[in-house]
């Protein structure tokens, strides 16, 4: 892929706006759902998905490229990729609360819950699938969760209203979230239009 | 006589009073996901009843054998590895359902359907009620997606299992997006609650 600041610029509005990762490629929506009943809760968790994503689309792609291509073993990715990923969370959080204890107390609390969140593990095998090079790769890692927290930022707005609000009884809790995102779907599909 | 009852229980419990899906909102993603075709649904439902019941059989076989503290890392990379023969399997038999399914076939690895039941089921039980139980999880897994790919593959594209219902026309394309599938979903959930809390009403 050719790099320059033009391509990665159409590269992020794709990644971010077009191909949301919630909202259209439906990664990612156990946190997308669970943790967006407010608005502050909500951004720790984009803030938490984008350090991790970003950080493992570099570790994986190295995982993949240095290790398992040169001894043929491909087909170990899934496995080899989850331990690389719960590996680097249980790093990161232990890495954080002795060095940046800060960062670590506005974070902490999802850090765990990233492991089983699939959108990590779903960008890390699709950059390997779409044959990404080491700078999409961690680009790709990059926009797409600043995709999530866009989503997710937005998301919490919405429901903190609907706490508020009077629902039918069968509606309330899980399915107005769910009928909400469909709403949202809805306005991020007005980007697929755009073209470049 | 008594097995049989026994297996009527589990399934009444997979399928109805704690289905993965409409009951304990498990594993939205592939629900989402791959509800587009009735087909898709069904490939995936049997992909995941198959790691659920592999996965739950050998942890509950090893679940003295396995360490408390690194229990979480140890089912998943059981769960990883059945996942990866299941991937293997579908990409050299059903390679136009393996393709269509794409990303969510490895992704299995992190349903939290799969991991729920190894720590609240498999860990504490015998191999064989193990067993049993991720085949009624996965049936009622398999059965809540078939739902709502059922309305979604109708209404969305206008055919059921790819016969043209319709002669051709798709009423709502609307639902074959994305936000469809969210709106679905959101109304059978809707739907459970509701008819729960008649059944609660009524006692």
């Amino acid at each position: 892929m050719e790099i320059s600041l033009g391509a990665i610029f159409v590269f992020a509005i794709n990644a971010i706006l077009v191909e949301n990762l919630c909202l259209v490629r439906f990664l990612g929506i156990c946190p997308f759902l669970g943790v967006s009943k407010k608005t502050d809760t909500a951004i720790g968790m984009g803030l938490a998905v984008t350090f991790i994503m970003t950080l493992s689309s570099f570790i994986t792609w190295l995982v993949h490229r240095f290790i398992l291509v040169p001894a043929h073993l491909e087909y170990l990715r899934t496995i080899a990729f989850i331990l690389v990923i719960a590996a680097l969370v249980q790093f990161v959080e232990t890495a954080l609360k002795k060095l940046v204890p800060a960062l670590y107390s506005a974070l902490g609390i999802y850090l765990p819950l990233i492991t089983t969140n699939c959108a990590v593990l779903g960008i890390a095998i699709t950059n390997i699938t779409e044959n990404y090079g080491l700078l999409y790769s961690v680009l790709n890692g990059l926009f797409c969760a600043l995709g999530f927290t866009l989503a997710i930022w937005i998301f919490s707005c919405a429901r903190e209203r609907i706490e508020h609000s009077d629902i039918p009884k069968a509606f309330q809790g899980f399915p107005i979230a769910l009928v909400t995102a469909a709403l949202l779907s809805f306005a991020f599909m007005g980007f697929s239009g755009m073209e470049f | 006589m008594k097995e049989r009852v026994s297996f009527l229980a589990f399934l009444k419990n997979g399928v109805i009073d704690n289905n993965p899906t409409f009951v304990q909102l498990l594993g939205m993603c592939p629900t989402l996901a791959t509800s587009t075709s009735l087909l898709n649904a069904l490939g995936m439902g049997a992909a995941a009843t198959f790691v659920l019941i592999c996965s739950n059989l050998v942890i509950s076989l090893l679940r003295k054998i396995i360490p408390q503290k690194v229990r979480i890392a140890a089912y998943i990379v059981i769960i990883a590895g059945f996942v990866t023969m299941i991937d293997l399997l579908m990409q050299a038999f059903v390679p136009a359902l393996s393709n269509s399914l794409g990303l969510f076939i490895p992704l299995i690895v992190v349903n939290c359907i799969i991991l729920a039941r190894a720590e609240s089921y498999a860990s504490k039980n015998k191999p064989l009620p193990s067993a049993l139980d991720g085949l009624t999880m996965g049936i009622g897994f398999t059965l809540a997606l078939s739902c709502v790919a059922t309305v979604r593959e109708i209404l969305g594209s206008g055919t059921i299992l790819g016969f043209e219902l319709f002669g051709g026309v798709a009423p709502l394309t609307l639902f074959a997006l994305p936000a469809g599938g969210f709106l679905v979903l959101g109304f059978f959930i809707a739907l459970v609650q509701f008819l729960k809390d008649r059944k609660g009403g009524e006692k």
